[in-house]
């Protein structure tokens, strides 16, 4: 389905650098993010947070901070009385508010509304909680041996095999062919033990919300997410309410990377703005956004892969265990789905594993799963191809996937761009420049499956003839810029003549959530979609006005015109015209498409990266970085270059500095960005990213995805430059300096 | 508890506020005088988002207690455009794709001004070093550098 949307065409709009419609807002300041909200008569609410790892709560009393000045609502776990039927969506209420047991250090307790931040204070100090504390368990090895302290009981899907601990929720196995005659077949096998840590999206806005519920089961929500939508289900299954009788309104989004498709603070405003009968703020601390907002997995990956000497694999298996936090995530099987994805391989066997610990419970990061197998596969794949003394990129090419190859998780690929990737990275200077001492390049792939999903879009004509076009999806990178040049694209006419807004939740259509990378191409898709609903009404218009057939009209150049000379002569009637008579020709006029988008291209990227390596302390520098990612059609060139460079940086921080850091108490040691260090500005050289395009056969301007590819490739990328710079295996991220000084040193 | 009374000089207006002792000068910005231009990424003073400039000087509003504002004068984001003409920075950084969220750009442009107004022609690694205490987690800072230092160009040759 939905393979024969691609059409070639001239693009007039799409592939220019037009100025984005929010940039005045955003350089000004006036743009209104999660906490820049207010209304009258506003309370402040706060968590209370376990300062344990996993602990039994025995009691909780909150009668001295209710009887406090100013307090005006204390909520527990016994203030949500509604249990959700589905089991994720009750994860999310024992996440968002611990039942009988906190799970991680920073898993919310209790909550408060109180008139002004020095009283909300002082009343989270009043509650009295009585902890049992608990064995906890952190590392996701030590978490599946039997005898690990174990955080929940009974959870254990069928697919987990005897001889765990019940921490192993579920495990997932894919692949073809016959592994074990793949490895008889090889002259060269390969086999290693990989660990990543746990690191943050690190957006740079806390979470925020503002809430205003009536004892009437009536809601309004503000706040800061991926998904209005979602947020406005999964809140009203928590608060046992009907979802038409919450409104959410999504504020301008700080940077989300996956971290903010759920919800942490939203119903428990609720509850304590229902309590309270005031409207609740609430506002996330960095702390907070460290110690109990989505991280993403930490994994221990083991991978074997064998090949001719002359460079053909003959067999790949991998065994991908993540844990997830305090909750189960699917995270593993994509591991286990993707790490291999971008190569033709004859026998393959993967199994992922998702593993509960006792911390906060994952979020998705930007392609989920993902990186960290592309960093086990590809730091194997280039030992590999060292080994048999063959170019990595050669190696990568003569077993990378094209169109036809049976991926790694089963279906078999369309057009794809992987080859055009490395083919790219090979001709580029960066391949071949000349290194120094204590310098080394590498190269890696990477692949994310990119997504469709429910989607809304409707398109207004206004009567001066511009166009209002509004979606249900946060523009979190330039998607307004991206959507109002679709729909100039599509209708014939210029780009500032149309405006794109984000409509609330009672405004549109439901929409999935801003993930997947899905919001170019599913929305894009329903733009245009809906231009060319609006263009057959505009068209049947004209057809009206002249007195001939619908049929006898086309669209061009933004105007209707007779389709040839038997249709009769008439001079175009541009849209504007159309507009201005609208009222006497039947009416307002407006385009909508509504639909489950299918035909998300999948998106490969090859990044090349050189690094120096500081042989007595065993700091590195990044020197050069370049990323090469098809991008089907890359709407607007400056922001797809934003999402390479953006996600390039983000793996660079995960392979050398970032990582969750917990104590032997189990709680976490490092949550402020003094000591949890994002890459800064002077840590970095240029960013050069090259777009390829590769049309997506799924969309109509062969747009694919672009927003999460650029996050898989750069763990790999980066280990096997530092790697060949340090001329010592690394297989442990991050690879700060003391990790790699120590390598150097037991060489 | 009682409150202290402020006397401030904010964008070039005369402004009086009452602020608790603790209330830095981000929360008074913030919560007392609307001006949510300035974010609060950190309070902490790691992440730059509420950069002003004191007396001239860059700092982290969240480290300035509202208190220390008195008798000074303050500049946050909302001052940096002259009514509706904007600073070249701001042209820039809509021009050249240099924000994609957007909230680390209030901190990042008022810091990158105090930096031109001080080195109008800076290195690259300079502006990098520069701006290193301002947190950005989309962009990678490719495209803000090369925005501010196409500014400072562009500022050199009409000056
Ligand atoms: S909020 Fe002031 S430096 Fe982060
Ligand atoms: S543009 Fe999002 S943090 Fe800088």
């Amino acid at each position: 389905m939905a393979k024969d949307e691609f059409q070639t065409r001239e693009f007039k709009v799409v592939g220019t650098r037009v100025p984005r419609p929010d940039g005045l807002d955003k350089v000004t300041g006036r743009a209104r993010y999660g906490a820049d909200m207010s209304a009258p008569g506003m309370l402040h609410g706060y968590c209370l947070r376990s300062p344990h790892a996993h602990a039994r709560i025995v009691s909780i009393d909150t009668s001295a901070a209710e009887a406090m000045s100013g307090v005006k609502a204390v909520v527990t776990r016994a203030d949500f009385t509604v249990t959700p039927e589905d089991q994720g969506t009750r994860d999310i209420l024992d996440n968002v508010m611990a039942d009988k047991k906190a799970l991680y250090d920073g898993h919310t307790v209790a909550a408060v509304a109180a008139t002004s931040r020095s009283a909300g204070m002082k009343a989270l100090k009043a509650i009295k909680v009585e902890y049992e504390v608990l064995p906890h368990v952190i590392d996701v090895d030590e978490a599946m041996k039997p005898g690990a302290p174990e955080l929940h009981e009974g959870r254990s899907q069928e697919s987990v095999p005897e001889g765990y601990s019940q921490n192993v929720l579920a495990r997932s196995q894919y692949g073809h062919g016959d592994i074990d005659a793949g490895f008889a077949k090889a002259d060269v096998i390969i086999e290693r033990s990989f660990t990543t840590a746990a690191t943050h999206q690190g957006y740079i806005e806390p979470h925020a919300c503002l809430a205003t519920m009536g004892n009437d089961n009536q809601g309004d929500l503000f706040c800061c997410t991926q998904g209005h939508f979602l947020v406005r289900s999964t809140c009203a299954e928590i608060m046992g309410m009907e979802s038409g009788r919450l409104r959410v309104t999504s504020s301008e989004i700080g940077g989300g990377f996956g971290g903010k498709t759920t919800v942490f603070l939203e119903p428990v405003a609720l509850m304590l703005s229902k309590k309270s009968g005031k409207p609740v703020k609430m506002t996330m601390s960095r702390d907070e956004v460290l110690r109990a907002s989505g991280p993403t997995a930490s994994t221990s990956i083991d991978i074997k892969i064998g090949a001719t000497k002359d460079g053909r694999i003959t067999g790949a298996w991998g065994d991908f265990r993540y844990q997830s936090g305090a909750f189960y995530a699917m995270n593993g099987a994509l591991g286990a789905m993707c790490g291999f994805a971008p190569y033709d391989l004859e026998n393959l066997k993967t199994v992922g594993w998702e593993v509960v610990t006792n911390r906060p419970k994952a979020a998705a990061y930007r392609a989920p799963g993902a990186p960290m197998a592309a960093f086990a596969v590809e730091s194997v794949m280039d030992e590999l191809a060292s080994s048999i003394g063959m170019d990595p990129i050669d190696f990568r090419l003569m077993n990378g996937a094209e169109e036809g190859t049976k991926s790694a998780y089963g279906p078999t690929y369309p057009a794809i761009g992987l080859k055009a990737t490395l083919e790219a990275a090979k001709a580029h200077p960066h391949w071949s420049a000349p290194l120094g001492e204590n310098q080394g390049r590498g190269v890696g792939c990477g692949f994310w499956f990119n997504f469709g999903g429910n989607t809304s879009v409707s398109l207004m004509i206004n009567p001066d003839g511009t166009v209002s076009l509004s979606e249900g999806n946060p523009d979190i990178g330039g998607s307004r810029a991206s959507m109002s040049m679709m729909a100039a694209e599509e209708l014939g006419i210029p780009y500032r003549q149309v405006r794109t807004i984000i409509a609330d939740t009672a405004s549109l259509g439901e929409n999935d959530v801003t993930d997947g990378s899905r919001v170019t191409f599913a929305v894009g898709l329903a733009t245009i979609k809906a231009a060319r609903h609006a263009i057959e009404t505009m068209k049947a218009r004209a057809a009206k006005t002249w007195g001939i057939d619908a049929d006898a009209v086309e669209w061009v150049d933004g105007a209707a015109q007779p389709a040839g000379p038997n249709a009769g002569k008439f001079p175009p009637l541009t849209l504007k015209e159309i507009a201005a008579t609208m009222s006497n020709t039947g009416g307002p006029i407006s385009g909508h498409h509504e639909a489950n988008a299918e035909g998300a291209g999948v998106s490969f990227g090859t990044h090349i990266c050189d690094t120096e390596v500081d042989p007595e302390t065993g700091a590195v520098k990044i020197l050069r970085y370049t990323v090469f990612q098809d991008a089907g059609k890359a709407v607007h060139p400056d922001y797809v270059e934003g999402q390479l460079q953006g996600g390039a940086v983000q793996g660079i921080g995960w392979a050398l500095n970032e990582e969750y850091v917990y104590g032997e108490d189990g709680t976490l040691q490092n949550p402020g960005f003094l000591d949890y260090r994002i890459p800064v500005a002077s840590d970095l050289p240029m960013i050069e990213p090259v777009i390829l395009e590769i049309p997506n056969p799924g969309h109509p301007y062969g747009v694919r995805g672009v927003g999460e590819t650029g996050i898989v490739p750069p763990l790999a990328t980066i280990a096997n430059a530092v790697s060949r710079a340090a001329d010592v295996r690394m297989t442990s991220l991050p690879m700060s300096p003391p990790k790699l000084l120590a390598a150097i040193k037991a060489k | 508890m009682s409150r202290i009374h402020v006397n401030t000089t904010v964008n070039g207006d005369a402004v009086d506020y009452l602020c608790e002792a603790e209330d830095t000068l981000l929360d008074v910005l913030r919560d007392t005088l609307d001006l949510t231009g300035s974010k609060e990424g950190c309070a902490s003073g790691d992440c730059g988002a509420c950069s002003v400039l004191v007396d001239g000087r860059l700092v982290c509003s969240c480290l300035v207690l509202g208190a220390e504002a008195e008798g000074r004068t303050v500049e946050t984001i909302e001052g940096m455009a002259e009514g509706d003409t904007l600073h070249p920075l701001q042209k820039n950084f809509i021009n050249k794709a240099a924000l994609q969220c957007g909230i680390c750009t209030p901190g990042i442009l008022v810091a990158a001004k105090n930096l031109l107004e001080k080195n109008p022609d800076p290195s690259e690694e300079e502006v990098r070093y520069w701006l290193a205490g301002n947190l950005c987690r989309c962009t990678g800072y490719d495209k803000i550098i090369r925005a501010v230092l196409d500014t400072a160009a562009e500022m050199r040759g009409a000056a």
